[in-house]
């Protein structure tokens, strides 16, 4: 059975020290060696940023796509081949700006795919400017006096665009995220996991020390029950979206893959694809 | 007796006008005959002017007809926007509810027939267009028989009475018709058909077929029109075949979604328009980079931007060709019949495997939306090629290195290995990389990773770029057209030269790489090359330029008011450049 190390390629990251999606990366590679995956049995499917690269760190097939299009590009994958552990990641830009569409329609939809937003309050990859998720008031390269808007609030869009699964965790937090990725990858459906991680060079506000000072553990709340998303929503709302843990698991709606009438149970990839003559014919015939 | 028909039924959008052309085709369809059916419809659902014209005549029609033989009105809009087409024997019959009115100068005869009367009569007034197909019945002096298993068809969900009643509507309007017509009875009979049963589909029909065939099970797609029947048409499909559809958030999303379910080793596609087709100009981009296959259906209309979208145009070529940033090699593959958009579907998906690039499949509008006969496509003409599929056995590789998925092959294509694959594991990235896919600017790797995926294109197999009937080794014209043009540039040719002109013809199938070697010796023997096209700027014409030269002899003759080319239009204007 394949270990973490497994899961470990020869290309060092270009990362700068200290980021947070370092951990996000070893996390990853952890949870897949924990629910028991081959590195080939695994696809990582990445979007443009800083954060992007992930695809090319781990050691699985890997598809490092478009700005704000892994989702769909996930979706198809696991379409084509449902056995396969498809991952997709990407930033906070990537996701909630630029990819935004995707994302709600993702959770709707409900593919059983696991992903994990490196959310750093920031675009990294181009230099420092503001993000969909940098509060009112951050100061960018592209918000001199601050920025205008409110951040978005990717927990509260994703309990109620009908999300099965929905968590956060703290890159610091290996062990945390790790359980919460593994969770996510045997979840049935889609799972969204948003994770703070910490970009050290362009965010000198939402530091390590700023999310260890303002973060809650679900599982220090008393009573917290995940099944329940009224109770998730009004939990989300009153820590301002600063809790980790998973937040609302639905366990028995079932994924889209299940619904699509006639959907193969084998990977599409396995049918053969020629036509019969009979079948050929008949579809001629109706034409006819 | 008529040796072709030329039939148009008109009235408001959703009343009903689509299933009297829809019928009446149907069953002239079953008799052996051969049709070519044209929509004219608006944006809107309900109201707004809608014709169905069809030609019908025993031997086999590409071209919708120069004029009109019988006209049914189920308003006055219909006639007075469509009398000026009737031929001197023509004849107008319009639903008397409207109290139709004969315009001053149509020579026309016009017979006021109760359509809706008669039909609230026998239970309700929807059954309107049953009694003018009666009445059409009576001018060309059908049984109505040949009705009957059309009606079958159509209403049998709906039980026998619904069939009964129909059938009675006709009847009705049979004979009300023959009593109106009094001696003229049975003028506009036409020439007896074959009684052979052939296919009649709209080209969406053609290509959505194709797909299957081809071996798609999964297809992405934002509805638009003129495209949607080829995702409805897999959307009914897919489910017998373990396949799915999805209907995306957006084209872009149809578009990588495509991509990822080819990464995963499906065949997969999506559909769209000139709207959609700018959404995802950067998806096949990554497609090209990438080197993942992808098949893109672009059903032209009225562009730019929300433009004509009922519309024949033709006006997306150099977006296909140009629209991306950067360079990657691409195929852009121009259909003209609908044996042509059957096979050459099923060419763009071997072609995107074999290649590895992505390939775009134009149509347009006309061809998209029009409804023709055409014989039973051969079952064993379907071949299917996937190209450098690696399956099983590959090594271990030391260390962890990544199979080669870029190796710089002799032909440019590199083995393909799909994700699942045990010791297979590789990165694809739209950033420039190396041969085993990992990120790199090296100026080295940058030229040879370039020039590899631009030798794939050497390897193209596509049959008869280019159709051509060019029976004049020193011809005075050259007519060029893509897509549906095919039919009225065939019609004008054959009518030229039995004028004793000398004109040649040659319908460009593959636009891009274009197929210069096959193009510039018709070029060669033509004085005048004259490039039909529906759109403003002459794309194709600019696109044989660059390709083939000939600036001193080719012209164009463009049209872009949003209808197709008729013969005798197009006749005129050649004559107007020859002069
Ligand atoms: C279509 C498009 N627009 C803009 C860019 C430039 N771009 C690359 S990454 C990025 C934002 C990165 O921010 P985020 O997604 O938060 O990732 P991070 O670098 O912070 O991990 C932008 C705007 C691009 N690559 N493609
Ligand atoms: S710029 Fe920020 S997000 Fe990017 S690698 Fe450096 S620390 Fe990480
Ligand atoms: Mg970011």
């Amino acid at each position: 059975m394949a270990t973490f190390k497994d899961f470990r390629n020869t290309v060092k990251p270009n990362w700068c020290p200290g980021c947070g999606d370092f951990s996000v990366q070893a996390a990853i590679q952890r949870a897949a060696a924990n629910v028991g995956i081959e590195p080939n049995e695994l696809a990582v499917i990445s979007g443009i940023g800083c954060s992007g690269r992930i695809s090319g760190y781990i050691n699985s097939y890997g598809f490092h796509g478009i700005h704000g299009r892994a989702l769909p590009i996930a979706q198809g994958l696991k379409m084509a081949n449902r056995d396969l552990n498809v991952i997709a990641s990407g930033g906070d830009g990537d996701g909630f700006a630029i990819g935004m569409g995707h994302t709600i329609h993702a959770i709707r939809r409900n593919i059983d795919v696991t992903y994990v937003v490196m959310d750093n309050q920031i675009y990294g990859l181009t230099k420092g400017q503001t993000s969909p998720r940098s509060a009112a008031g951050f100061i960018t390269k592209s918000t001199p006096g601050g920025a205008i808007e409110p951040s978005l609030k990717p927990l509260e869009v994703a309990l109620t665009s009908g999300a099965t699964f929905v968590a956060q965790g703290f890159s610091t937090d290996i062990k945390e995220l790790t359980a919460l990725i593994e969770a996510g990858i045997n979840h049935k459906g889609f799972s969204f996991i948003n994770v703070f991680s910490p970009c050290v060079t362009y965010n000198k506000v939402n530091t390590y020390d700023w999310f260890k000072e303002n973060l809650t553990k679900l599982a220090d709340i008393e009573g917290y029950d995940n099944s329940d998303r009224g109770m998730a929503m009004r939990t989300v709302m009153e820590h301002e979206g600063l809790v980790t843990g998973i937040i609302y698991q639905d366990t028995e709606t079932t994924s889209y893959q299940e619904k699509v009438p006639g959907y193969s149970e084998l990977p599409l990839t396995d049918i053969d694809i020629k036509m019969s003559e009979n079948d050929f014919n008949e579809l001629v015939k109706e034409f006819m | 007796m008529l040796h072709q028909l030329s039939w148009k039924v008109g009235g408001q959008q959703g009343e009903g006008i689509e299933s009297t052309g829809e019928i009446f085709s149907m069953a002239m369809n079953r008799l052996g005959y051969f049709l070519y059916g044209y929509r004219h419809f608006s944006s809107r659902i309900k109201g707004g002017h809608t014709n169905n014209k069809i030609t019908v005549r025993p031997t086999e029609v590409r071209s919708i007809a120069d004029d009109l033989d019988i006209l049914v009105a189920f308003d006055q809009e219909t006639i007075d926007v469509n009398y000026k087409e009737l031929t001197e024997t023509g004849i107008i019959l319009a639903d008397s509810k409207f109290d139709p009115v004969k315009p001053e100068d149509s020579k026309a005869p016009l017979f006021a027939v109760p359509f809706t009367e008669v039909a609230a009569e026998l239970g309700t007034s929807l059954m309107k267009n049953m009694v003018a197909i009666g009445a059409t019945a009576a001018l060309l002096n059908l049984e109505d028989e040949v009705f009957q298993n059309v009606v079958d068809d159509i209403f049998g969900k709906k039980g026998e009475e619904v069939v009964q009643k129909n059938m009675e509507a006709i009847a009705r309007g049979h004979e009300l018709m023959n009593e109106l017509l009094g001696e003229r009875v049975g003028e506009w009979a036409l020439a007896p058909a074959d009684g052979k049963r052939r296919m009649f589909m709209i080209g969406n029909d053609a290509v959505a077929l194709g797909a299957l065939a081809a071996g798609t099970r999964f297809m992405a797609a934002y509805p638009i029109t003129p495209a949607s029947e080829i995702m409805e048409y897999l959307i009914k499909k897919l489910p017998k075949f373990g396949g799915a559809v999805i209907q995306t958030e957006d084209e872009i999303a149809a578009a990588t979604m495509a991509i990822g379910a080819n990464f995963g080793g499906v065949r997969s596609f999506t559909a769209s328009a000139g709207p959609g087709l700018s959404l995802m100009m950067e998806a096949i981009g990554l497609s090209g980079m990438t080197e993942q296959p992808l098949v893109v259906v672009d059903t032209q209309r009225g562009g730019p931007s929300t433009g004509l979208p009922t519309k024949q145009e033709q006006s997306d070529l150099m977006a296909m060709l140009y629209g991306t940033h950067g360079e990657i090699p691409k195929v852009v593959i121009a259909p003209s019949t609908m044996e042509e958009a059957f096979f050459d579907t099923i060419q763009a998906f071997n072609i995107a495997e074999e290649l590895q690039l992505p390939v775009i499949l134009v149509t347009d509008l006309q061809l998209s939306l029009g409804k023709q006969s055409v014989e039973p496509f051969d079952y064993n003409k379907i071949e299917i090629r996937r190209g450098k599929i690696v399956t099983d056995n590959i090594e271990e590789a030391a260390d962890k290195a990544y199979f080669k998925r870029y190796e710089n092959t002799e032909d440019g294509i590199s083995p393909r290995v799909l994700p699942g694959t045990l010791n297979g594991i590789h990165h694809v990235t739209g950033v420039e990389h190396d041969e085993t896919g990992k990120p790199s600017e090296a100026t080295g790797n940058r030229q040879v990773q370039m020039d590899k995926r631009f030798r794939k294109l050497a390897a193209l197999k596509f049959d008869n770029p280019v159709y051509s009937n060019a029976p004049h080794e020193d011809a005075d014209i050259l007519l060029v057209g893509f897509n549906s043009t095919r039919g009225a540039i065939e019609e004008v040719q054959e009518r030229l030269n039995a004028q004793g002109m000398k004109v040649n013809h040659a319908h460009i199938r593959l636009i891009h790489p274009f197929p210069s070697t096959e193009v510039a010796p018709l070029v060669a023997k033509a004085k005048k090359v004259i490039v039909v096209e529906n759109n403003y700027t002459g794309q194709l014409a600019n696109i044989m330029k660059m390709n083939v030269g000939g600036h001193d002899k080719i012209e164009t003759i463009t049209k872009y008011n949003g209808t197709p080319f008729l013969p005798g239009e197009l006749e005129n204007r050649v004559k107007e450049l020859t002069r």
